[in-house]
């Protein structure tokens, strides 16, 4: 059925983006809470808080976006385990498609819906005072970054999606994703941390991901944080990859 | 007579649950085939693994002349599966399911498929709403008109009432019919004695993982000892008297 596999991916993309429009509010509600924060801590926090930067919201904008994407993920894991339950998959499984593109596509969807939370929050961060002189080729780096990132955090997604019990078991796995950039880079400079969070923060990925992209927002030099990122991003996609096709091939035995 | 779906010595396990030990049985093509058993009896295994969702631990089967574990694309290219709980998705309207399984189908003019079996299931109307705002009924209807989608010759129907109004079991049963009628063969399981009685041309009767009787109602009304005859009133069932207080036409 390989020769399906592109049409019925298509067919199932469009299905599932119905779903992402018909509930604006997803969309919403995963913007909402990175703007949220962002307000709180540009406009509450941000006095107090020295970077270095000449203006806080373009310090932060990195971080926001990782968490952005860390809180979109639980509606990829949210719309798979709904049709895990409803039927819908075994529906579709017993129909001579391409079986793998009901998988991508939900991993396509999750990928649109993302850039356009992303987009939305780029945009509120302008409103807000963010400004960078980056050209058009840095930007394509940041989005390239961020849509490496996305699929990483979305097939790790597809592995409650495919396994929970439950819907909050579903969805649950994305907190500690959004905790993680507090511990990093990407609200404060890590240099005032005890020494063990320190260490912590340098080395954990969002920091090097934060770094790589506020460099190509201020034209900074680059120096390893881009590679380490991007190996980062590339390793979590990789694993991640993995176990969600086993988990995959395990539940359609 | 031509045998569509043929099952021989089917085994399956879960962990250390044997669900299936051994099922036999034969449909003929163009016929309704009852599995009659209670919660449990491992209904729903056979109906997963003959349409290829769950792969049995031992013995064959084939649909439509094809083997299940050897050439899974050719079964479901012959088969329709509708599970037991309506399949349908729930935030698409009922037109756009529709459309969604023809497309999926590869077939030409996927609108016109659409709007000819909401016509036929009487949804016409409520084609343009949300399956969510659908009842019971009318969304069973409608997963048994994505199932009719490309005309395949085997389908199955994993307890197709369960949970539905006397109605709406009517209309499945004559929307059953209907398919039988036309050359498609029907495996349907139900833990309801009247449904399989009505509908079914053989039944078998799965129990504990084995096929306990098999045969036409006739045939398995022969196994008990002949009927005496007594005079009873007729009374009315509470169905006939629920059925002529709501005004359906059976």
């Amino acid at each position: 059925m390989r020769k399906h596999f592109l049409g019925d991916t298509a067919v199932l993309l469009g299905r599932s983006m119905t779903h992402v429009t018909r509930s604006v509010d997803t969309i919403i509600t995963t913007a909402i809470m990175p703007v949220a924060m962002m307000l709180l801590f540009v406009y509450v926090f941000g006095g107090a808080i020295s970077t270095g930067s000449p203006s806080y919201v373009t310090y932060l904008l990195p971080g926001i976006l990782l968490i952005t994407v860390a809180s979109g993920i639980s509606y990829t894991a949210f719309r798979l385990f709904t049709d895990m339950k409803s039927g819908v998959f075994e529906r579709f499984h017993s129909m001579p498609i391409a079986r793998s593109s009901v998988l991508w596509a939900h991993v396509l969807t999750s990928l649109v819906a993302n850039l356009i939370s992303l987009v939305v929050v780029v945009g509120v961060a302008l409103i807000m005072g963010f400004r960078s002189s980056a050209g058009i080729l840095a930007w394509l780096a940041v989005a390239g970054i961020m849509i490496l990132f996305t699929l990483a955090l979305t097939w790790l997604a597809v592995i409650p999606g495919l396994t929970a019990k439950s819907v909050e078991g579903a969805g649950v796995f994305a907190y500690p994703l959004m905790f993680l950039p507090f511990l990093s880079s990407a609200f404060v400079p890590t240099g005032t941390m005890p020494g063990p969070l320190r260490a912590f923060a340098e080395n954990q990925p969002v920091t090097s991901i934060v770094n790589a992209i506020r460099a190509l927002f201020t034209e900074s030099p680059l120096g390893n944080d881009i590679w380490i990122a991007l190996g980062w991003c590339v390793g979590i996609l990789i694993v991640t990859y993995a176990f969600a096709t086993a988990a995959y091939r395990r539940k359609i035995a | 007579m031509t045998t569509v779906i043929r099952v021989q010595g089917m085994e399956k396990s879960y962990k250390d649950l044997r669900v299936l030990r051994g099922v036999d049985f034969e449909v003929a093509k163009g016929s309704i085939f009852a599995l009659l058993g209670s919660n449990g009896a491992g209904k729903t295994t056979v109906v997963k693994i003959l349409s290829t969702l769950l792969k049995a631990d031992a013995g064959t089967a084939t649909v439509n002349g094809f083997d299940v574990a050897a050439q899974p694309e050719n079964v479901r290219e012959s088969i329709s599966l509708t599970g037991q709980f309506a399949a349908v998705d729930e935030i698409l309207t009922g037109r756009e399911n529709l459309v969604l399984v023809a497309k999926l189908r590869h077939l030409k003019d996927p609108g016109t498929i659409a709007d000819t079996l909401l016509g036929r299931f009487s949804l016409a109307d409520a084609g343009a709403r949300k399956v969510s705002t659908y009842s019971g009924g009318m969304r069973r209807r409608l997963d048994i008109a994505m199932s009719l989608i490309g005309s395949p010759p085997v389908i199955f129907l994993d307890e197709p009432t369960t949970g539905l109004d006397p109605q709406a079991r009517i209309e499945v049963w004559d929307a059953v019919r209907e398919l039988a009628g036309q050359g498609t063969t029907v495996l349907l399981t139900t833990q309801y004695l009247d449904e399989a009685e009505h509908l079914a041309d053989r039944i078998a009767i799965l129990h504990e993982g084995r096929i306990l009787v098999h045969g036409t109602l006739a045939e398995l009304k022969q196994l008990l000892p002949p009927a005496t005859v007594e005079y009873v009133e007729k009374q009315p069932s509470l169905e006939d008297v629920f059925l002529s207080l709501v005004g359906t036409n059976h």
